[in-house]
């Protein structure tokens, strides 16, 4: 039973490749036509992938400053000193005193003059805090409550484009959802089309194998393979497209990252893409054409 | 093995083919079916090997009730029959030997078993030294002579053939009628359908008239 089935699926499978290496243009343009469909939205995933993690190296030390009121006391100061100290969203925390901030700004160079020109010292005591995560709502929430702290005169979170970029970031990956489900569409209706051509080649050959006692399962089955390789060879292409796209941008930016004293590069993805790539390429094909057949042989049926 | 039992086949349009058909053929049997164009002949052979479901009446085939047969198990009611098609239905874009080979794939038999069974199946209609040729390449007789090989190879129970020596001359036609007699005479079930009812009497079996698609 076992080595029947197999053979029959070798056999499938021998033929779909026979009939391939004879129209070696068609299949390589159907490989070239999906890889180009699946590499547009993968490039885009490899876009915001890069962006995140480029984000996600800023976002390291999101710091909240707290700018003390004049009028704070040493006591007052002990007291925010232990609530830091004790608060669980607090990584670490500096305390820089007014006469401090007050002489470097006085040595640091352009501002000194300006200072000079001061008769007392406007600045206050200011705490530089580091929250222990980089999520924005987090961050937010600490701010506040901070700013409800008694002798906080300002409790400010210094990167409020962080939440931007996130809310970006995030619209990106919506977008990116999005277009890849169309383009998979797009992907199933090429295969499916493609797949519904080879079948009106065919048709004599499905029509008589049907009237001496073929399966639909026989029918099909060359068909789903020719899908699967059809759909394997276009992710393939795509992946393909996808590395020549990142080797190109990298070697363009090299220069000009390095000019700027940044090692940006875009990163090759993991390993995990190519096989969703290639892998949800090749299920495409298979769903393309098991639809496709499964459209002709209903034509087909008078019984 | 095959019984029909008043059955009657109503085309979509109101063409009805047949009418009120009862016979019935025991295992190993040749019958012809005669009758002008038109009367009714492909209907029946077509109800006979499962190709078409009658309209009224039952068609039993060996047990099985066809008109009540469920949609999947239709194929392989339709492997018990060798079948020689009006039109030969042969498949003009590989050789002789893969135009043997379908019948054996479909049920499963690959390598050198069928190789084993294609050659001897063109051994019996004579075709052996043309397996590589391409089927248009072959003559009208020839031609018949590979439907039949394809239809023998799987070693069907009943053998059922819609007009086999329609185009061909008379020489072609008694070598054609010849090779069905032999498959007769191992033990095989034989329905041919023809227009010839000389022909049909000078082999003996038995002879059905149909005339606008009744039993004579």
């Amino acid at each position: 039973m076992i080595a029947t089935w197999l053979a029959q699926h070798r056999l499938a499978f021998m033929l779909v490749l026979a009939r391939m290496w004879r129209t070696p243009l068609a299949m390589l343009m159907m490989m070239g036509v999906i890889g180009i469909t699946l590499c547009l939205p993968a490039v885009m995933y490899v876009a915001i992938d890069n962006l995140q993690r480029f984000a996600g190296d800023i976002q390291s030390t999101p710091q909240i400053s707290l700018f003390l009121s004049m009028e704070t006391s040493a006591d007052d100061i002990q007291e925010l000193e232990q609530r830091l100290q004790s608060h669980q969203n607090v990584k670490s925390h500096r305390f820089i005193g007014r006469d401090t901030a007050w002489q470097e700004l006085q040595q640091s160079t352009g501002l000194g003059d300006i200072a000079g020109g001061l008769e007392k010292n406007p600045l206050p005591d200011t705490y530089i805090v580091h929250a222990k995560s980089a999520d924005p709502a987090m961050l937010e929430q600490l701010q506040q409550e901070m700013q409800k702290w008694p002798g906080v005169e300002l409790a400010q979170l210094d990167a409020a484009w962080i939440k931007r970029l996130h809310s970006l970031l995030e619209l990106g990956r919506k977008i990116i959802t999005f277009i890849t489900g169309l383009l998979g569409f797009a992907v199933l209706t090429i295969m499916g089309n493609s797949i519904r051509l080879q079948i009106m080649t065919q048709r004599e050959e499905i029509e008589l194998s049907r009237l001496i006692g073929a399966t639909d399962r026989f029918i099909r089955r060359p068909f789903l393979y020719s899908g699967v390789l059809y759909g394997l060879g276009g992710g393939l292409a795509a992946l393909l497209m996808l590395s020549a796209i990142i080797w190109l941008f990298n070697l363009s930016v090299a220069d000009l990252a390095q000019q700027y004293a940044s090692d940006f590069r875009l990163i090759v993805p993991a390993a995990s893409l190519g096989i969703v790539v290639v892998g949800g390429s090749a299920i495409l094909g298979w769903i393309g054409s098991y639809w496709a057949v499964s459209r002709a042989l209903t034509n087909l049926d008078n019984f | 093995m095959i019984k029909f039992d008043r059955v009657g086949k109503l085309y979509p349009g109101g063409y009805e083919a047949l009418k009120n058909i009862s016979f019935e053929v025991a295992k190993g049997e040749l019958v012809f079916v005669t009758g002008h164009s038109g009367a009714g002949k492909s209907t029946l052979l077509k109800l006979v090997a499962a190709l078409e479901r009658p309209t009224s009446g039952t068609v039993l085939i060996g047990s099985q009730n066809v008109s009540k047969m469920r949609l999947a198990s239709t194929p392989f009611l339709r492997r018990k029959f060798g079948l020689v098609f009006q039109d030969h239905k042969l498949l003009y874009d590989r050789n002789v030997f893969d135009n043997v080979a379908l019948p054996l794939h479909i049920n499963g038999i690959v390598g050198k078993e069928a190789g084993k069974r294609i050659r001897a199946a063109l051994d019996k209609v004579g075709l052996l030294s043309k397996e590589k040729a391409m089927p248009i390449t072959l003559s009208g007789g020839e031609q018949q002579r590979l439907a039949i090989a394809r239809a023998v190879v799987s070693r069907p129970a009943i053998l059922v053939a819609d007009e086999p020596t329609a185009n061909l001359d008379k020489t072609y036609a008694d070598e054609i009628m010849n090779l069905f007699h032999a498959f007769h005479q191992v033990g095989v079930t034989v329905l041919i359908a023809t227009h010839d009812a000389h022909g049909a009497a000078a082999l003996g079996g038995r002879t059905m008239h149909l005339a606008r698609g009744e039993l004579q």
